[in-house]
């Protein structure tokens, strides 16, 4: 019965998966041999390498086998190892209880993929993707195997409610493994959902899609609300992975809803959309993770409150930053803009098509990620100029410089990726496009009108172009400025300080003074709340003050705690169970044999 | 791309300070003040452009090339406009507003810092406005002044008060430290590089006064009359709204915004029932 073969399933989208963990793998195998060494002692360095290693082959192994339980079983290789991984530095007491966190709710989540892969066998009775594929499943039976698949791979890929784990896993990770983690793991989990939902299950009803869409926009919200508010860096960019998390999942949501609309042309687009996006996504992510740990490693600190001024300390890990922060940010001509440009027309072209109700609430999807997007842009701001502008708040990162070459050499290579990525758009709509038809089984579509222009219906971009222009207009301004006015005359003065006196790094704006007005358009959600407390000298004469702001963790407070406190309860009531004595357990075997044996003939 | 566009666009640059001196001599006389003729802005802009720079010493490159990457940026946005991409139009703007933000934080100090908080903030919530509006007039086809055009310019309308920081957003005459915004985040700039970024600021305010008509009814747009009247109309409307309110505390902002938001979204709802 268990026909248990190794085989693989090389389809357009493994390649595509094998593709990016393996272009993503190689830049941050490099850095990491700056990073580590040094740092820690060559016996952990070369255990943690194999870890690494191990990582990255059971990653490749997920998104290649053909069998499920195979699948399962590599599934689980990859949460143990990069479990492992969270708990490198196993000396830090946050280290071992972000890993916890991590263990456990992905087990949950593993438990709710095995369930959906034990179901489809009962139903099929097969374990092979392909039989999967063609088998047809009894009526009724699609609805809970998507959402077991939805909260299964939902978990790892941190989509809200289930991302509790991420923001504490990701940033506890070395850095090298961080970008791993959020570049390409996450993906995996995206990876799991496109092959068990759209291409094992096939799209069954619209209010998938509904679903899918609806817990994207809350994903990219509050995932970028959270990353605008923490004052830490590698936080900052683990919640920053959850809201693009959220832009991924609604390009699938949204292909999840043409495709029982009878739009095979806008479902294929909608899937490239996302796909080009989890690919943008894992190419700026790593190599913001990267920079975040160069920052580390010659800082000593990740806290914006403490950084700042480090564009002249580490002038390549501030251009690359700079980089990947604008690629995030979604601003042309970089590749995150096109993968953007090309969700948003997805729904401009899906209103059109779709009835009046469906046309508002694309509307509010359009809404949804703008304001993302513009949130995206402060976070960013705020994370690079906290970094690296400005002065040095703290003493530490005083003596911040370069780390060794390889860690500028990973960098680099994934800023050269992302170039690519941004400026063959076209090709690469191209191959996404076939990607998407062979795993959701759709026609295939054509988006692009040569290798340089993607073209949609009333609507082309040529990233060529866009760049030529931008750099055009770039260089006439330059020319411009100089040609009718000559070289500029630049005298370099004291910042102004209203004539008061010697301004200090503590008067700039900070990282939670720059966050203070969101904290407080979004104070329904955050619920902020703070203390000040004033040491004077005199009725007159401040000598000390100390401000503390703190907002609700709403999901935590009020989804998890209530959750563990009610298991905690449940264990406290079974332990009555648990009375120690033999002959209490006999009973209890006698008890199950009985109820087995009588309820033997109905299964 | 052909010359003539690259003609037009340059002479939009030419002549977009124009319409803030047309502004503000309305709004002075409004105030029964004389004030300065509507040539002012160029005159400014000369004397800028000839004056030396002074960059604070704990400012970086970043400070100095970032005037170039705005005009550049407004420019292409320009362009993109001609072309009708008003998404890309949005994201290229942002582009600038990045580097601006950035260049606030740079020279370290106080109000260059919060001054790009908040510009950043407004701008969060300004994107879902323009392309909400957008969206609707995508949606309704933009032939013809209907309902949905009319609820989507009057969103945009407000949208521009505020990225051209106009009151009751924010207000381009103080300097006054408390009420600064986008003049907070530009305070350590001067000379040339202060001209350029003035220059970006009105080009960007007669590309948001474009797209208003774009969205309302792209026919104001076709004809060189009706496009020099539409903007004069504009600039009478703008000049009357800032002399008749007074400047919103910054947390009102946010309700001031969220109601061009729920505008933008009945106009989608009404051009989604096709009204």
């Amino acid at each position: 019965m268990l026909n248990w073969e190794f085989s693989f399933l090389i389809d357009p989208l493994t390649v595509l998966f094998l593709f990016i963990i393996i272009t993503i793998s190689i830049p941050v195998i490099i850095y990491s041999l700056g990073y580590l060494s040094g740092k820690y002692s060559r016996r952990k360095i070369i255990v943690g390498q194999l870890l690494t290693l191990a990582f990255i082959v059971s990653m490749l192994l997920v998104v290649s086998v053909r069998n499920t339980l195979t699948f399962l079983v590599c599934w689980e290789m990859m949460t143990l190892m990069s479990y492992f991984l969270v708990m490198f530095e196993a000396e830090n007491e946050k280290s071992i209880k972000a890993a916890t966190i991590y263990i456990v709710m992905s087990h949950v989540g593993a438990a709710f993929i095995a369930a959906g892969i034990f179901l489809l066998h009962r139903y099929t009775g097969s374990f092979d993707l392909l039989v999967l594929r063609s088998a047809v499943l009894p009526a009724g039976s699609g609805d809970l195997l998507f959402f077991f698949f939805l909260i299964g791979f939902g978990i790892k890929a941190g989509i809200v409610p289930l991302h509790l784990w991420l923001p504490y896993a990701h940033p506890r990770a070395p850095s090298h493994i961080s970008a791993l983690m959020s570049g390409v793991m996450i993906k995996v989990a995206i990876y799991g959902l496109l092959r068990f939902v759209f291409f094992a299950l096939g799209i069954q009803a619209l209010w998938w899609g509904g679903v899918v869409v609806l817990l994207a926009c809350l994903t990219c919200l509050v995932g970028i609300i959270y990353a605008l508010i923490d004052n830490d860096l590698k936080t900052v960019l683990a919640y920053s992975s959850i809201e693009n998390i959220g832009i991924i999942m609604l390009g699938l949501g949204a292909a999840m809803i043409f495709v029982p609309l009878g739009q095979p042309a806008l479902a294929s687009l909608a899937l490239v959309a996302a796909l080009y996006h989890l690919i943008n996504h894992a190419a700026f992510k790593s190599l913001l993770f990267l920079g975040a740990g160069s920052v580390y490693r010659s800082a000593g600190t990740k806290n914006l409150e403490k950084l700042g001024g480090l564009i002249n300390k580490l002038p390549w890990t501030s251009a690359f930053f700079l980089v990947g922060a604008l690629a995030i940010a979604a601003l042309p001509p970089l590749n995150g803009f096109i993968s953007e440009w090309l969700t948003l027309r997805v729904f401009f072209l899906g209103a059109l098509a779709a009835p009046a109700g469906l046309k508002v609430i694309f509307g509010l999807c359009v809404a949804t990620l703008a304001l993302t997007g513009g949130l995206t842009a402060a976070c960013m701001v705020r994370a690079f100029g906290m970094t690296f502008l400005a002065r040095t708040r703290s003493a530490k990162a005083e003596q911040a410089k370069e780390g060794p070459l390889t860690m500028l050499l990973g960098m680099g290579l994934l800023v050269i990726l992302l170039i690519g990525l941004a400026l063959g758009a076209a090709p690469i709509v191209d191959l996404l496009a076939k990607v998407a038809a062979s795993t959701a089984g759709l026609p295939v579509q054509t988006f692009t009108l040569n290798h340089y222009i993607v073209s949609l219906p009333g609507a082309s971009l040529s990233p060529l172009l866009i760049a030529a222009t931008i750099f055009g207009a770039l260089v006439l301004t330059v020319a411009a400025a100089y040609l009718f006015f000559g070289r500029p005359r630049r005298v370099i003065v004291p910042t102004w300080d209203c004539g008061y006196y010697q301004l200090t790094p503590r008067q700039e704006c900070s990282a939670t003074g720059f966050s203070k007005p969101f904290r407080i358009a979004f104070s329904f959600f955050l619920q902020p709340s703070r203390s000040t407390q004033k040491i004077k000298d005199s009725h007159y004469h401040v000598r000390s003050l100390t401000y503390e702001s703190e907002t609700a963790k709403i999901f935590r407070d009020f989804f998890y705690l209530p959750f563990i406190g009610g298991l905690f309860l449940t264990a406290r009531g079974m332990k009555r169970f648990q009375a120690g004595s033999i002959q209490i357990y006999l009973a209890y075997i006698l008890i199950v044999v009985l109820v087995l044996l009588f309820f033997a003939g109905r299964f | 791309m052909e010359y003539g566009e690259i003609i037009k666009i340059l002479l939009m640059l030419a002549a977009a300070p124009l319409i803030s001196g047309v502004i503000s001599r309305i709004k002075n006389n409004l105030r029964l003040r004389r004030g300065p003729g509507i040539f002012q802005p160029y005159f400014n802009l000369a004397k800028l452009f000839k004056k030396e720079e002074r960059f604070s010493e704990h400012s970086s490159w970043l400070m100095k090339v970032t005037p170039y990457i705005v005009l550049g940026s407004v420019l292409s946005a320009a362009v993109f406009m001609r072309a009708g991409d008003l998404i890309l139009l949005t994201f290229v703007l942002s582009l600038g507003r990045f580097f601006l933000a950035l260049a606030g934080l740079d020279p370290a100090s106080p109000f260059g810092g919060f001054g790009s908080s908040r510009e950043m903030f407004f701008a969060g919530f300004l994107e879902p406005i323009i392309l909400l509006a957008v969206f609707a007039s995508a949606l309704s086809g933009g032939g013809a002044i209907e309902a949905s055009s009319i609820l989507a310019a009057a969103a945009l309308f407000l949208a521009t008060l505020a990225e051209t920081s106009r009151v009751p957003v924010d207000n381009q005459e103080t300097h006054l430290e408390l009420t600064m915004v986008h003049e907070a985040m530009v305070l350590e700039y001067s000379g040339r590089s202060l001209a350029l970024i003035e220059l970006a600021s009105y080009l960007k305010q007669a590309i948001f006064f474009t797209l208003i008509m774009l969205v309302l009814w792209p026919f104001l747009v076709s004809r060189i009359g009706w496009y020099l009247l539409s903007l004069l109309v504009l600039a009478v409307i703008v000049a009357f709204t800032e002399v008749s309110l007074a400047k919103m505390r910054l947390f009102r902002v946010v309700d001031f915004l969220f109601f061009a938001g729920i505008l933008a979204l009945l106009a989608v709802i009404s051009a989604a029932l096709g009204v």
